[in-house]
């Protein structure tokens, strides 16, 4: 009992500069999802019970320009297809004969950085570490969304068009210095750029909706990537 | 006509939090097959790079400035700046830029 209870501590503890960075980033958030119609109260709930950050920005974004349940599910499952490989990778950790729930509850805490700082502890995930952290994180990630709609039309227009990149601050920083590692992964970042503006710009393609247009382009080049520099679980194969 | 708000945010909880779990339902062995591995492998950072550009210089005043901090986040993450720090690098670069143009 003493021994979970140390490690739930000891998981809050870790999870509170999480949670810091998280209210910086939600405000940002918070900032894009008034303008796409949710209300406070909105925010908070989904950012309280959704805690993924490019999965609720597609999702707010995609609500705005009037997608269906349908288009929202193949999203969310496309966007958060890490968290799956995330899964992998805690159950991969876990011993035969773990129990189901367990395997679950380490699961469900599944964020970038609290898979981060999961898998980087020695021996098996505890469930008790991955929910300390995630109580410490997730309810300043939802009060900063909150924060970014309710305060988002008091900021000053300048405050406001700066937060409003905090996000894709965010996003840039999870996955550039992999691309440092593997050039494979470079590659594949500069490529979705290029070809994410061409979609964007090029006649007929530009008319597609912007969330049907992100499940296009990351089925697309991830397939071709995968096909020309295959992965295993160890990393690179050529070298 | 807009779904419903509150079913449209009911089923992106539910959709995130089974993909959390769903490698917890199936997985007794890792998953073998090497394209659906490599597959997964790229999505994240693809999905990231696809809704990073060209929206964050949409997401300025000034394109100008949103290009300029997709440089600047990109180059601090490169060396090895964390995710809060290069947020903030990203934010400073926007609000200097747009308070010259």
């Amino acid at each position: 009992m003493n021994e979970k209870r140390k490690l739930f501590i000891h998981g809050y503890k870790n999870g509170l500069p999480i949670g810091a960075g998280y209210f910086a980033v939600a405000v940002s958030l918070g900032i894009a999802a008034r303008d796409y119609g949710f209300s406070a109260l909105q925010g908070f709930l989904a950012s309280l019970f959704t805690y993924a950050s490019a999965g609720q920005y597609m999702a707010f974004n995609l609500y705005n320009v009037g997608g269906t349940l349908i288009q929202l599910i193949i999203l969310t499952i496309i966007i958060n297809a890490r968290y799956i490989l995330m899964g992998f990778a805690l159950n991969q950790r876990m011993p035969e004969g773990t129990p189901l729930g367990t395997r679950m509850l380490v699961c469900t805490c599944i964020t970038d950085e609290i898979f981060g700082i999961t898998i980087a502890r020695r021996g098996a995930p505890s469930p008790y570490y991955t929910f300390g952290a995630l109580i410490a994180a997730v309810p300043l990630w939802a009060l900063g969304t909150a924060t970014g709609i309710s305060m988002g039309n008091i900021l000053p227009v300048s405050i406001v068009s700066a937060l409003s990149v905090a996000l894709f601050g965010m996003f840039i920083a999870s996955i550039i210095p992999e691309g440092r590692k593997d050039k494979a992964i470079l590659a594949a970042i500069f490529a979705s750029f290029a070809f994410s503006y061409a979609f964007a710009k090029l006649p007929v393609i530009s008319e597609i909706s912007s969330g049907n247009r992100t499940i296009l382009l990351t089925v697309l080049i991830s397939s071709v990537f995968a096909a020309l520099f295959p992965r295993t679980e160890g990393g690179s194969d050529e070298n | 006509m807009k779904t419903n708000i509150y079913l449209y945010i009911l089923t992106m909880i539910f959709t995130t939090w089974l993909m959390r779990v769903s490698s917890s339902l199936v997985m007794k062995k890792p998953i073998k097959n090497r394209f659906i591995q490599s597959f997964l492998y790229y999505v994240p950072y693809v999905t990231l790079a696809v809704m990073t550009f060209p929206a964050i210089t949409e997401a300025t005043q000034s394109p100008i400035a949103g290009a300029a901090a997709l440089v600047v986040c990109m180059a601090a993450a490169w060396f090895g700046a964390g995710l809060f720090p290069v947020a903030i690098a990203g934010c400073v670069t926007v609000f200097i830029i747009e308070l010259f143009i």
